[in-house]
């Protein structure tokens, strides 16, 4: 067996990680009174009626008007509130950028962009919706920090967590249901790199949907004699360097996997901070370049060769295996 | 303040700004000047803040948002009249390792600023979110926020104003400078705002109107728009201004709104400025 820790390998629970963000936030707005949420008429997408049946005066509906609802939730920063927006990743991202850049990030205001339906998980909407540079544009913007939980009990975690950091946050999270199989006993910190299998050949990093991809590829790669050590990197902004060059050293070959472009990823980042500290072999498991398409989650994945499967092909390749 | 009192401190503020875009040879006189009697009386006057004690969260005081940020030399030079940072860091602005940004910002720490901008159309959101804490906190204060006319071509402007008459926002008094000028020319010429009253009518708003170089007239028009609170809806002010106001060769034209004088014009314009409060 490969040697895990705080995981499931037969995990017999599927949850989508948008309900973890739901369930997360009614939570933290039990916690304090200073969080509100704010929803660009998705609040059924986003899980957030838990939150606005109990805290009516605290959530606010905006319309789809996202550009107004960024502003305004850096405006309830002053005063001392804890605004979360809520809306699908594309227009959370893309559409609203500049507000970001310059009403958040740069203004440095405590506010948490929850953005759902992330990558090509969402499925049948198409390539409209199914941002896949939304990690790249929020990893450049200084101040911010950058979440993708792997399962629906760390998107929950996560969701607590950012309510007690200071500071702009974006929280990446998806629409399908996957399993749940990070146990809820495993520490979540901010800023620090889950280590749910430990191996000695190659380390395979993933953030999101793909962790769990990881861990079935760990599984295959084990039957096969190669000790895969597999990484969750929940915060790919600020990146835990110092655990992620430590695995590399001892295992000498990395592979990155993330639901997202290529160019200016997970895998970007990893690919910098080992070109600095410690130069390692390296290949990636992302979208290549392309928009998505129509279609259900897995056959999008599988088309687009976000799977287990790829994860175990390109790395019997970097291994020479 | 009395009329007399405000009017001088009006005249020292417009002397800052040529004097700051001058010193740097950038920035923004034109829109500056046009705006200087507002954010006097409203700094001087109107708000209730402590500029001692500068916090950003600003609970129990009235807070100005200045959407158009451009115009940043007349808002330093009245948050420095006002006692929020030294006069002397004047000569700072737009210079490396100031305070005093191109466009306002938070990150470097100067008090009075709340938000960063500069990039159109994003203060009304900002000041409306603030607006909305201030009711929920129970507060009796105010959020008056500022917007070039020219600013209102940015959709996101009309997205808050849809939002604020939703949510009856009715503790915000949003000043429009209505200078008929922007960058390219005419408002008129480069993109008409057609009807303004009737589009914020629309939207919502309950509508004033002033001329915004006449301290009565501004304060008769803000006690109208404090009036309001309780009506459950938002109001504007369109406020007639003149760019460039107070300096004959600026005065009435779109070629001042980012441009530095000359030498020659730092003289001829502070000839017409009275020195009231010594210059920084």
């Amino acid at each position: 067996m490969v040697d895990s820790h705080h995981i499931l390998l037969n995990p017999t629970e599927n949850k989508d990680t948008r309900s973890g963000f739901g369930q997360g936030l009614l939570e933290a707005g039990q916690a304090d009174s200073n969080v509100v949420g704010l929803c660009a008429d998705l609040t059924g997408s986003l899980k957030m009626n838990a939150f606005q049946n109990a805290f009516s005066e605290r959530f606010f509906q905006v319309g789809i008007a996202e550009a107004n609802m960024m502003g305004v939730a850096a405006g309830m920063t002053i005063g001392g509130k804890i605004p979360f927006t809520g809306t699908f990743a594309n227009f959370s991202t893309g559409r609203v950028y500049d507000q970001i850049r310059q009403s958040i990030a740069y203004s440095e205001k405590n506010v948490k962009i929850c953005a759902s339906h992330a990558g090509l998980t969402l499925g049948e909407d198409g390539a409209t919706h199914q941002i896949l540079e939304d990690i790249g544009m929020m990893k450049m913007l200084p101040n911010m920090t950058v979440i993708v939980p792997a399962d629906y009990e760390q998107t929950r975690q996560a969701t607590l967590a950012i309510a007690k950091h200071h500071g702009p946050v974006y929280l990446r999270f998806g629409r399908p249901k996957v399993p749940v199989f990070i146990q809820p006993e495993a520490p979540f910190e901010l800023g620090k790199i889950q280590r749910i299998i430990t191996g000695s050949d190659v380390t395979i990093a993933a953030c999101g949907h793909l962790v769990w991809e990881a861990v079935q590829a760990a599984v295959e790669l084990h039957k096969e004699g190669i000790s895969a050590e597999v990484l969750n990197v929940h915060t790919v902004k600020p990146l835990d360097e110092t655990t992620l060059v430590e695995s590399a050293k001892r295992t000498g070959a990395v592979v990155v996997a993330e639901e997202h472009q290529r160019l200016g990823g997970l895998g970007s980042s990893i690919a910098q901070c080992l070109a600095s500290h410690h130069p390692t072999k390296m290949d990636f498991v992302a979208v290549e370049d392309q928009f998505g398409e129509s279609g259900t989650p897995n056959q999008l994945m599988a088309k687009y060769g976000l799977d287990a499967k790829t994860i175990v092909k390109k790395t019997r390749a970097l291994l020479g295996r | 303040m009395n009329y007399g009192e405000l009017q001088a401190t009006a005249s020292q503020v417009r002397r800052d700004i040529v004097r700051m875009v001058h010193a740097v040879q950038s920035g923004h006189p034109g829109g500056s000047l046009g705006c200087t009697d507002l954010l006097v009386q409203l700094y001087f006057d109107t708000m209730n803040v402590n500029p001692s004690s500068f916090d950003m969260d600003g609970r129990g005081e009235d807070l100005f948002f200045l959407s158009n940020g451009h115009i940043s030399p007349v808002w330093y030079s009245v948050l420095a009249r006002r006692g929020y940072f030294p006069v002397t860091e004047l000569a700072t602005f737009r210079k490396l390792n100031s305070r005093l940004q191109g466009h306002p910002a938070t990150e470097e720490g100067l008090p009075g600023i709340r938000v960063a901008s500069g990039s159109l159309g994003q203060g009304l959101s900002v000041a409306l979110g603030a607006a909305q804490v201030k009711k929920l906190a129970g507060e009796e204060t105010w959020v008056y926020s500022l917007h070039g006319d020219g600013e209102l071509q940015e959709g996101q402007i009309w997205e808050a104003a849809m939002y604020a008459a939703h949510h009856k926002i009715d503790n915000i008094l949003s000043f429009v400078d209505c200078n008929g000028q922007q960058i390219d020319g005419p408002t008129d010429d480069v993109m008409s705002l057609g009807d303004l009253a009737g589009k914020w009518a629309a939207f919502g708003w309950h509508v004033l109107s002033c001329d915004g170089h006449d301290f009565e007239d501004l304060q008769r028009t803000i006690q109208a728009g404090h009036a309001r609170r309780g009506t459950g809806q938002p109001t504007v002010v369109l406020m007639k201004t003149e760019m460039g106001k107070g300096v004959d060769f600026m005065e009435g034209t779109h070629k001042w709104h980012g441009i530095a004088p000359s030498d020659e014009q730092l003289d001829l314009a502070l000839g017409q400025l009275d020195s009231t409060l010594e210059d920084y």
